[in-house]
Formats: C-alpha cells, structure tokens, sequence
C-alpha cells in the first residue's frame, strides 16, 4: 500500500526523521487557520500518489493565510497524470535550501534481503539518475538481521560521498529512516529530496512511504492509511467480503481459483477476446481454495454489479475441493443470489477441469440453469465469455 | 530419483494439530508420505490419530528429528507464527523446510532467509505462499492433490499452485519427476533457477516445465542460467499479461511496478534463451508433449 506524503510525513515524525511541520486538509477555508498556525506562510501541497506534482503546479508558496487559502483552492480538485487531487498538506516554509540529497530503504527482490540507495544528487527521479550518472547512485545491501547500525549508516555516508560536513546528520537520519522502515512493516521508505539548509541541518521535505498489507496482522494502525475515497467502488465493496478482486476495464467478468490461474485466465480471454471485437478481463477476483457456496455468492454478487461486465467466466480447477462442491456452490450461489433479490441476466461460462470433474459437470447440467453454459477446456470457454460478451 | 523429496523423505508437519495441517497432514498419509510426526510445544508428548496413523507429537523441531531421523518439515502455522517456526526448523538444520503459510509479512520471510543463509544455507526452504512439492508414487509435502498425476519424466517448478495442478492435469498422462511450487511471494526460499538446476541434475527428469508470473525478475534470471547451464528440453508459461501497473494480482509478489516485472518481459527473456513459451497452459502442455514425442 502507497502512502500520501502527508502519511509519509507522519510516520517519518513518528520515528524521529526529521520533518517540517504539516498538516492535511481538504478544504480550501480550512488552509487559513493551518497557515496561521505556521506563523502565516506555507506550502500548499497537492497530495496525490503520482511524482511531478511540482511541474504540474501541485505545489505553490503562500506568503499569508488568505493566499493559502486561494491555492488551496486552485488545487483542491486538480487533475494530475490522471489522479484527482482530494487534499492538500499546508507544509511549513522550509529554509534556504543549500543542497539536496536522497536517500532510501527498500525490498530487494533478486537478492531476497534489503538494500539502501543513496546519492547526494536528490531532488530529482532517482531512476534518472541512476541511468545517466550510475556512480552517483550508491547501492548498499543490508542484512535483515543486523540492520542499520550507526556503523552501517556510515557505510552508506561513505559509500555516496556525502560531504564530512553532513556525514554524521546523513547517518542519523538513516538510522532513524531504518526505524521506520522495520517498525512499519515497509517495502520502501523513500526520502526525496532531504534537504541541507542553511543553518547546516538536514530535513526529510518530500517521502514516499509503501506498506506491507501482508504485515496488517501485528500492524492495527495502518488500516487507518487507506485511501477508502479514492478506491474503486467495486473494489472497495469486494475488500469489505474479503475478496480479493482488482477492477480492470473490460467486459468478461472473471471469477477463479488460485491468483496464478485468475491471472492466466484473464489473459487466455484477452487472447480469446481478439477474435470477438477485441473484449478484455473485466476484473481480477481469486476465490481461493475453498470456493464454497457463499464464496462464491458474494464474488458473482460483485461481479454482476458491475455494469462493464457483460458476460462471466467462472474458472475452476478442483484441487483438493472436488469440482462437485464446486458445481453446488455455483448452483447454491445464483439460488442465493435469486433469495436476495438479485436477478442475474448476463450469461456465465462455467469450466470445471480437475477432482470429481464428471461429476461437478453433472450437476450443473441437472442444474440447466437457463444463463448457465458449460465449456470443458479452458481455451474454450474463454472463447465462448468472449464471444458472448461480444454480442451484447 | 527426482528432486528434494523421495520415498526415504521422512516428514514432519509444524502446525499439524491445527484445523489445516490435520486436513492435509491426513491427504499427505494418502499419497504414501512418510510422516514421522508433528510438532507442537504445547501438546509435546502427545499422539494424534489420523486414519489409523499414530502420529506423536513433539515439543520441538529437533526433538523430532532426534526421535525420528526426520529430514522434511511441512509449515502450516499462522502467519504471525511463521518466522519463529521456520527459525526454529533451521536451527535444528532441518534439510527442507516446506513453508505452506499465505500472509507472511515480508520482513519475516527476508529475516528467515538471511539467517538460514548466516548458518550455512544447512536448511532448504521452500515457499512462503506456496503448494509445497510432490513427487508423485513417493511423497507428498504440502497441499498439492497427489491424485492429479503419476510418476512419469515431465520436472515441474511453479509460482503458482492452481496453474501446478492445470499443468500437471494438462499432461497427467506422461507424468512427473517431480512438482514443486516455489510460492508467489516477493521473498523465496528456493527459486526457479534452484529447481532448475536440480532438474537437470536429475537422471529421472527428461524435461522441465517452468510456469513464472508477473513481478520481479526472477524469471529473466531463470532465463539466463538456462541459457548457460540447462541442457534438457525447457517450455514456458509466464502469467499475468494482462495485469495493470501497480496492482497486487493475489500473490503479495504479483505486481508490475512501473515497466518492471511485465510478463511480456519475462516471455521475452525466456525465448531468447531457447524456451518454447506458450500463449496458454493448454498450449504450453502442447508444446511439452511435442518436445517429447520427437
């Protein structure tokens, strides 16, 4: 989970990183009384989960209370790459600026272990930076075990060349951004650009901040971090079942067992999908193992609410689960769906393949439920979704 | 011979007394696996029967193995749990530690994997998030329907568990050497290139099917080993084309971050090694039969 920099900021305070002071708001009135509890200048920041929001005129300087509040107003609403801005941070003014440093912790995937990029040439895309002047960009590993130590910290001082001036003020702040890293269960904690000013210190003025959701077990807070505002509909509604489902922008509504099989599922329909007037996957939504009657329900109940979707595919391999439970779920859940209310009018492709697949079949042609097809192979029921979502 | 787990594998399950590993403990006794117990500290000493079975149940990883000669750990103990249990399994120096456990928060798992590696690599680990392996005929670690197939020559290594069973399904006739569901997490314990590697090693293994997913690079890693070091017949299947940029697709590790970790990149890196990729698990089986066939 992507934070705002706002919830960047928070988490950095939190653990000691050194911060401006900044508070969000959503309303353009409201970034009077923020700006005057700065002393009556601010930043009025964009907050949204896209870089360049300062090229894009997300970010403005307000040098009283009532300019924040016409900035404030001039973004509140703006459209960035696409993302709609909902809130503003009122930042504290930061001092003069003398140079601009970056640093960061993240996941290394390949290596399986963390790793550490610094560079004293911040305040732009890292990425940039790394493909033009590579020996700018220092990358150090760190040990899941050990961590950042003040011994490691001065490791990756030395490694990026930070002058000696900043050296110790550099390693403090990454030790305290290694606090925030492990105490938040983060994948990335990214500081862009952290600033020198004049009176020598070094301040964290923009950060990115990703989150573990695999860690919400021993992490009650983060639950608080969602941007429930801007999530999808669908996706907020799927979520709320526990289901794990992503909106995507076609018209074959997908429902499976296994992410790798939804994910081969929802390509094996776009491929099929080309011959039909080029229909895509609707959606992504893994049912897991069980696949029970009310499982099943509530995916269909997500799925046909959606008005995209004009036919679905329902793909089952019965592992463990044996198709026949399989088949008395897909039959229990339309019977459930018609108990609620729900008419169900857009036809549905059903493929069961693997334990008890005779079975399962059996009962759902005993079953003949009038919007109910029947496709043996995975290739050609994918055909048949495509095909029906085509004619509709 | 195939690879990691045979009919000599002696097998342990952590987290056997809970509502999950009993389920699966009792469909591994099934397919023949040798379990030799479980473990749990708090019922240590006690025996559990299942099917006939008297499993004992010991207080710790290494009372087990000391008791039982066990080589083989099964994990299905809650997320929360995992890392203490695998740190356990590993100072017992367990040789495969199969963790089973979705949800492990990532900074477990990449603490797990470093110690391991701090005591000598002594323990392989399989997963997080994943099936387990099979070697059908002989023995069955984690969740994978032993039903599917039969012994046969076909090396299978997987992120994915549902696309293990379709492929398995796909060519049940020919049969496995051996399956093995490296998981769908950002951080592994043994990756494709390690199941690669012990699949060419395998005189019993005449051709390696590699399934990889969306996310990281490990399968463009894959591909330049096999490039180098794999001499046996290798076809792909790479899942996710479809899948937008910065969405989790179910598997913690299934995302493309920014033009990163895209399946097209992954096809791409694997036919330029001289794998055949298929466009669908049903093609990709048709590529296997046909390499087999001649």
């Amino acid at each position: 989970m992507d934070l705002f920099e706002y919830q960047a900021r928070d988490l950095f305070a939190k653990h000691d990183v050194p911060v401006l002071a900044g508070e969000v708001i959503d309303t353009p009135e409201a970034a009077r009384a923020a700006t005057e509890r700065l002393g009556g200048k601010s930043v009025v920041k964009a907050q949204v989960k896209v870089g360049g929001r300062g090229k894009a005129g997300g970010v403005k300087l307000a040098a009283t209370p009532d300019e924040a509040v016409a900035r404030a107003t001039d973004i509140l609403g703006m459209d960035i790459k696409g993302h709609t801005v909902h809130k503003v941070m009122i930042a504290e003014t930061a001092p003069e600026i003398v140079e601009e440093y970056y640093v960061s912790f993240l996941l290394d995937r390949a290596n399986r272990t963390f790793l550490s990029i610094a560079s004293v040439e911040g305040g732009m895309d890292i990425e940039e930076v790394a493909a033009t002047r590579p020996e700018a960009v220092a990358k150090t590993p760190i040990d899941a075990n050990e961590g950042v130590t003040p011994a490691k910290a001065r490791e990756i001082v030395e490694a990026a060349n930070f002058p000696a001036e900043v050296a110790d003020k550099v390693a403090d702040v990454l030790v305290t951004l290694w606090k925030t890293f492990v105490a938040e269960d983060a994948l990335l904690v990214e500081v862009n650009p952290l600033a020198k000013v004049a009176s020598g210190d070094v301040i964290a003025l923009d950060g990115k901040v990703s989150l573990d959701e695999n860690a919400e077990f021993r992490q009650p807070e983060h639950e608080a971090l969602q941007d429930k505002a801007s999530a999808n509909p669908l996706e907020a509604a799927a979520k709320e079942k526990n289901l794990n489902y992503v909106k995507l922008d076609g018209e074959v509504g997908i429902i499976g067992n296994g992410a790798g099989l939804v994910m081969s599922t929802l390509d094996v329909v776009a491929y099929a999908g080309e011959a039909h007037g080029g229909v895509k996957p609707a959606n992504f939504l893994d049912i897991g193992g069980g696949a029970s009657a009310a499982v099943m329900a509530n995916g269909l109940e997500i799925i046909l609410g959606d008005p995209d979707v004009k036919s679905v595919f329902v793909n089952v391999f019965g592992g463990i689960t044996a198709c026949d439970e399989v088949a008395n779920g897909i039959v229990q859940a339309l019977q459930l769906l018609a108990d609620r209310g729900e008419e169900v009018t857009k036809p549905l492709v059903v493929r069961l393949d693997g334990n008890n697949a005779e079975l399962g079949r059996k009962i759902l042609s005993d079953a003949n439920h009038p919007l109910v097809q029947r496709v043996d192979t995975m290739d050609g029921a994918a055909d048949k979704a495509a095909e029906l979502a085509a004619a509709k | 011979m195939a690879i990691f787990l045979n009919k000599d594998s002696k097998v342990i399950v952590q987290g056997m007394t809970g509502a999950t590993g009993m389920k699966h403990t009792k469909l591994m006794l099934a397919d023949g696996t040798n379990i030799v117990g479980g473990v749990n500290p708090r019922k240590a000493g006690t025996s559990v029967d299942i099917d006939g079975n008297e499993i004992p149940v010991f207080g710790t990883v290494a009372e087990a193995m000391e008791k039982t000669g066990a080589n083989v750990s099964v994990l299905f103990v809650p997320p929360a749990f995992a890392k203490a249990a695998v740190v356990e399994a590993i100072d017992a120096e367990i040789p495969l530690a199969v963790v089973i456990t979705e949800g492990i928060a990532v900074h477990d798992s990449a603490a797990f994997y470093a110690y391991a590696v701090e005591k000598g690599d002594k323990t392989r680990i399989i997963g997080p998030n994943c099936p387990g392996l099979i070697t059908p005929g002989q023995s069955n670690a984690g969740i994978i329907p032993g039903d599917i197939t039969k012994p046969g020559r076909i090396g299978l290594v997987s992120k994915s568990g549902t696309l293990t069973y379709q492929m398995m399904y796909e060519l049940r006739d020919i049969g496995f050497s051996s399956a093995v569901g490296i998981g769908g997490d950002p951080v592994i314990g043994t990756t494709h290139i390690d199941a690669l590697a012990a699949f060419e090693a395998d005189p019993d293994t005449d051709l390696i099917v590699m399934i990889g997913e969306i996310g990281g690079d490990a399968e463009e890693r894959a591909a330049a080993y096999i490039k180098e070091n794999v001499t046996k017949p290798v076809v792909g299947y790479v899942a996710g084309f479809t899948a937008p940029e910065g969405k989790t697709m179910g598997h913690a590790g299934a995302i493309v971050s920014g033009s990163s970790g895209t399946a097209a990149a992954k096809k791409e890196a694997l036919e330029a090694a001289g794998v055949k990729v298929g466009k669908t698990p049903t093609e990709t089986a048709k590529l296997a039969r046909a390499i087999l066939a001649g």
